[in-house]
């Protein structure tokens, strides 16, 4: 089948979904209390809302894994090629990886992948 | 000879000739939906009774033996059970993004099945970029997450999503990487292509050492990614309460749970169809005896057989390695498995290149 097995493939899951959440809102009859509707944590009443700041080293690796990530799509093409071009092709790859290897060290160097 | 892929043939062939095309197509859309959905249900009770049993075993106990032969149905009740339960929305969470997720998730799960070969002619579409596509969907994953922390509301949900992010995102490069190895040595992204060039052995077997460093790369990678143990600190029960879903219930959480063990199914048939040939038989290149004989064995087993085996030892890493800290778990990937398979992935280039492998 062509791409509209994708499409085929996303009703199914809407379908599947939807279905498991409304036979169980058919078949369920809840209650309501103000207790219910908050947020769990372990039983004490909830203090503060978790929405503000948190950790920045998560953003520092996300940041690192977009630089390698734009490497990974770029070597795809290489990688289908490499072995008809031989090893010109090899040596150019070198050259790619090495200089964004030394963008890895100096991230090192700077203390960017330790977690703190 | 009878097999999987000549049914497929003939129906899509009476299809065709008895309606006209555009029928014909939705007909087929519908039972591509009937078939995944099938497939869902099937892969969800069997891997959470797997997985109950194994732990069991593991652990020297019976586990769950009263519903049915061995415990059969024992996830049968345990879905009727949660289809009866309350599915809550907290009062503060983002309501649009909280019932989003779920669909999110699973979309995500159910796309992966594309391109996956199931058995010898059966795949649902052979995408000439296959492994590109599978790596670009399954990266997608991670929003769902993220969704269903950042939208409930809750701190243990939000801790559990960031982590549970920078982790997927960190080991997708050296899965990326491991995988690229075997498109390096093949020369072509479409799967049935990459099961093709295994028809004289498996790449495990034929690319000797680096391709086996590979494997494992791509093992603790899948583990990673699918958040289990020993890198389950995403979800870590003890600490955060079930992390990114502490809040869902009922049937929301269902998919959830669901949906992380299809991802586990998924992570390994790629792994099995890249590294241990997919549905290709044990063949070893010059046995032709050999190779006879093992042809008798039907494509859909070798391919269910090799996806069990990589999915029964990722189970079994659960009760072996004890949880990483956040810290040792970003360590260990961008300051070893990182240059380990850039490294590697040039040492198959030369292999490749060379033509020093069988």
């Amino acid at each position: 089948m062509g791409p509209v097995s994708l499409i085929a493939l996303f009703i199914a899951a809407v379908l599947f979904s939807a279905g498991g959440i409304l036979v169980g809102k058919i078949l369920v009859k809840g209650s309501r209390n103000p207790q219910k509707g908050q947020a769990y944590e372990c039983g004490i009443p909830t203090t503060t809302s978790p929405w503000h700041q948190f950790n920045v080293g998560y953003y520092l690796f996300a940041l690192l894994f977009l630089i390698f990530d734009v490497e990974l799509v770029f070597l795809y093409p290489w990688a289908v090629v490499v072995k008809q071009l031989g090893m010109v092709a090899f040596f150019e790859i070198l050259v790619f990886i090495f200089i964004l290897f030394m963008g890895f060290l100096y991230a090192h160097k700077k203390g960017a992948l330790t977690w703190s | 000879m009878f097999s999987l892929a000549h049914i497929t043939q003939i129906i899509h062939d009476w299809l065709y000739s008895s309606f006209d095309p555009t029928l014909a197509l939705i007909i087929e859309c519908a039972i591509v939906i009937l078939v995944a959905i099938g497939i869902f249900a099937v892969l969800g009770l069997v891997l959470v009774l797997m997985e109950r049993k194994v732990a069991a075993h593991i652990q020297i106990r019976l586990g769950p033996n009263r519903v049915g032969p061995g415990g059969m149905f024992q996830t049968v009740a345990d879905t009727l059970k949660l289809i009866m339960k309350e599915g809550l929305t907290p009062d503060l969470a983002d309501k649009f993004l909280f019932n989003l997720a779920p669909f999110l998730v699973m979309i995500v799960a159910m796309l992966l099945l594309a391109p996956i070969a199931f058995a010898k002619g059966v795949q649902i579409w052979d995408i000439n970029i296959g492994v590109l596509y599978i790596s670009a969907v399954s990266s997608l994953s991670v929003i769902g997450i993220l969704m269903a922390g950042w939208a409930s509301n809750n701190k243990y949900s939000l801790l559990g999503a960031m982590r549970s992010g920078a982790q997927i995102v960190s080991y997708e490069l050296s899965a990326g990487f491991s995988i690229l190895t075997i498109v390096v040595l093949t020369g072509s992204l479409r799967l049935s292509d990459i099961i093709a060039s295994q028809e004289n052995g498996w790449w495990i077997f034929k690319g000797h050492i680096p391709v086996i460093i590979a494997f494992i790369l791509f093992i603790i990678a899948a583990t990673a990614e699918t958040n289990r143990a020993p890198f389950d600190l995403a979800e870590a029960e003890s600490e955060l309460t079930a992390g990114f879903h502490t809040e869902y219930s009922g049937m929301r959480f269902a998919l959830f749970f669901l949906a992380e063990y299809i991802n586990i199914f998924i992570v390994c048939a790629i792994g099995a169809t890249l590294f241990l040939g997919g549905w290709m038989p044990l063949h070893i290149g010059g046995w032709e005896g050999f190779n006879h004989l093992m042809d008798y064995i039907p494509s859909s087993f070798w391919f269910i057989g090799k996806t069990f085996f990589l999915i029964f030892l990722i189970m079994w890493f659960r009760w072996t390695f004890p949880r990483l800290r956040v810290d040792q778990l970003l360590n260990l990937e961008w300051k070893y498995l990182l240059p380990i398979s850039l490294i590697n992935l040039l040492l198959v280039t030369v292999i490749a290149i060379m033509g020093w492998y069988f």
